[in-house]
């Protein structure tokens, strides 16, 4: 990779790690974990299931609120402060800084997501005292969950590419929300008529999938994830993950840093 | 070659929400910064000072118009590696120290990794900051801050220089340390070019400065030049409190300071004020021709369409 898009995301790392918040964030998502325990101890028969449901849907959940809390401020952040003015300055394309700035994003992502999973993971060894074959599901939820941090990753560094943060989190939060039914939206769009159909059909494709995302409630019944949906939802991501950061850096390169 | 040659730059916003109307930042500019040389671009607060610096540095795109910098196009990836920046009143990562920003600049601006620390050392020192490398930024006052927007422009050994009022905020010591870096940059050859609109700076500094005003260039010039103007008036000083009556009739405008007085009158009357001086016995100490300060020179180069643009308004 392009040394100065790494140094880039580096940097950005670093920035995501000095902030507090972020710990906080992290610190009240394993307390859900450990409270899962509490709760699945008052769940007779299923312990487990609760844990699990429990634990990845606080993972998922406070991984998409420090992705957007974060993303949103990725562009805006530097232009209002004007720490890019010192940066675009150098030999540093706009391309490279922007995709630098999802590397780094991304990267706090997935450490993030490693420390809330040890918590989730944490809970089950208490309960059952060993891992179980079927556990290794949990690994391809989890995989899952930072395959939807990767998408509104990119949407919330397209939003910041040209509007405000609070309209960022805005936009970024909606689509999460209007994503994780993306289903039920596909499904309503076959059942409109005329030109619903096509506005429904249209929105539906549009806005991320998140609920082929999720498989939470699969893996908590310990039901295998089949293969050819883990190749899908890979590409699916990768594809809409990419389309969204060329957005962005489309929009970054006409902008004027007033 | 010309270090830094402007063609025809020229900057309009669009301003209004319903009837969008054009706000001219910066008119058609056309100028040249030979290398080597220090180049003062003066102008009052909203000249168009900044934008010119924001286009050079391709932060802003122009409406048209164009640039060379060091004989390379103004876009070209490759000069940007021979540019420093300092933007006004800069602002940095303030999560990092000192030591790691700069690391980061220099990173960016691709200097050896073996070089880097050596580097990141040496501006710091340059800068009058060696012992706060390992302070994080957040803890620094304006002025420091100022001094590590300074190491960062020069950090990678760039050719020509950008600096955006580079005496913000910095005490009267600071102010002449940056004098003093900036000389010394001149003599390593490099070209400077600042924008200030502190004129004593740029006075003590340049060797041409351009004025801008309303985002059009007002003059252009070597200093030397632009104060040489002799107004016809000279100033005589002698020793003592006493001013010979005969002295008014002259025209002098005479200023008793201590034990001296200064007068000013005009060229034509200097050998009848000297004769008169002879005559009561006073001792003359200095006789000089008055010349226009820069100054004078901003002055008259803003005021005329102030006072047209006064009559239209």
């Amino acid at each position: 990779m392009n040394a100065r898009v790494i140094h880039i995301a580096s940097n950005t790392f670093r920035e995501a790690v000095r902030d507090r918040v972020l710990y906080n964030l992290i610190a009240f998502a394993l307390l859900l974990s450990g409270a899962a325990i509490l709760v699945g101890q008052i769940s007779i028969e299923i312990e487990k299931l609760v844990v699990i449901n429990l634990g990845l849907t606080a993972v998922s959940l406070f991984g998409v609120v420090i992705a957007i809390f974060i993303g949103i401020g990725l562009v805006s952040k530097e232009i209002d402060r004007r720490t890019l003015y010192t940066v675009l300055s150098r030999p540093v394309r706009r391309w490279e800084f922007i995709v630098g700035k999802f590397f780094g994003l991304a990267g706090t992502l997935v450490v993030n997501t490693f420390f809330m999973a040890m918590g989730v993971f944490g809970a089950l060894l208490y309960l059952a005292h060993h891992f179980h074959k079927a556990d290794a599901w949990v690994l391809v939820a989890l995989y899952f969950i930072i395959l939807q941090f990767l998408i509104i990753c990119a949407l919330a560094l397209l939003f910041s590419s040209f509007s405000s943060p609070l309209l960022s989190a805005v936009f970024a939060f909606a689509l999460f929300v209007i994503g994780s039914f993306a289903e039920d939206l596909r499904g309503f769009a076959t059942m409109a008529q005329g030109g619903s159909r096509w506005l429904a059909t249209g929105a539906a494709y549009l806005v991320p999938n998140f609920s082929a995302l999720n498989v939470i409630s699969s893996v908590a019944h310990e039901q295998p994830i089949p293969g050819h949906l883990i190749l899908y939802n890979t590409l699916y991501a990768a594809l809409y993950t990419a389309m969204a950061v060329c957005g962005a850096v489309l929009i970054f390169e006409h902008r004027n840093l007033k | 070659m010309a270090a830094l040659e402007i063609i025809g730059l020229e900057k309009t916003y669009s301003v209004g929400f319903w009837r969008k109307r054009p706000k001219h930042a910066l008119r058609p500019l056309h100028l040249a910064v030979e290398e080597g040389e220090i180049f003062g671009f003066l102008g009052p607060n909203g000249a168009g000072k900044t934008t010119t610096l924001k286009l050079l540095m391709g932060l802003v795109f122009p409406t048209s118009g164009s640039a060379r910098i060091l004989g390379f196009e103004w876009t070209d990836p490759k000069v940007k590696a021979q540019i420093g920046f300092l933007p006004e009143q800069p602002y940095f990562y303030d999560y990092l120290t000192a030591r790691e920003l700069l690391a980061y600049y220099a990173q960016l601006s691709g200097v050896p990794a073996k070089e880097r620390r050596r580097r990141v050392d040496a501006v710091l020192h340059r800068v009058g900051l060696p012992d706060v490398g390992g302070v994080q930024l957040r803890k620094f006052s304006k002025g420091m801050l100022q001094r590590v927007g300074i190491a960062q422009a020069i950090l990678h050994n760039p050719r020509i220089v950008f600096f955006d009022e580079p005496m913000s905020g910095l005490d009267p010591m600071g102010r002449r340390e940056v004098r003093d870096l900036m000389e010394q940059l001149k003599h390593e050859g490099k070209t400077v070019f600042f924008s200030t609109h502190v004129l004593s700076d740029a006075e003590a500094l340049c060797d041409r400065v351009a004025i801008i005003h309303q985002g059009e260039l007002r003059g252009i010039g070597v200093v030397a030049d632009l104060t040489s103007n002799v107004h016809g008036k000279v100033e005589v000083v002698w020793q003592g409190t006493r001013v010979p009556s005969s002295l008014k009739a002259l025209e002098a405008e005479c200023h008793v300071t201590g034990d001296t007085v200064r007068a000013v009158l005009p060229e034509e009357n200097q050998d009848a004020a000297i004769d008169a001086l002879r005559r009561e016995h006073l001792r003359l100490i200095s006789l000089i021709p008055v010349r226009a300060s820069l100054e004078d020179y901003f002055v008259q180069k803003l005021a005329p369409r102030e006072k047209v643009e006064g009559v239209t308004v």
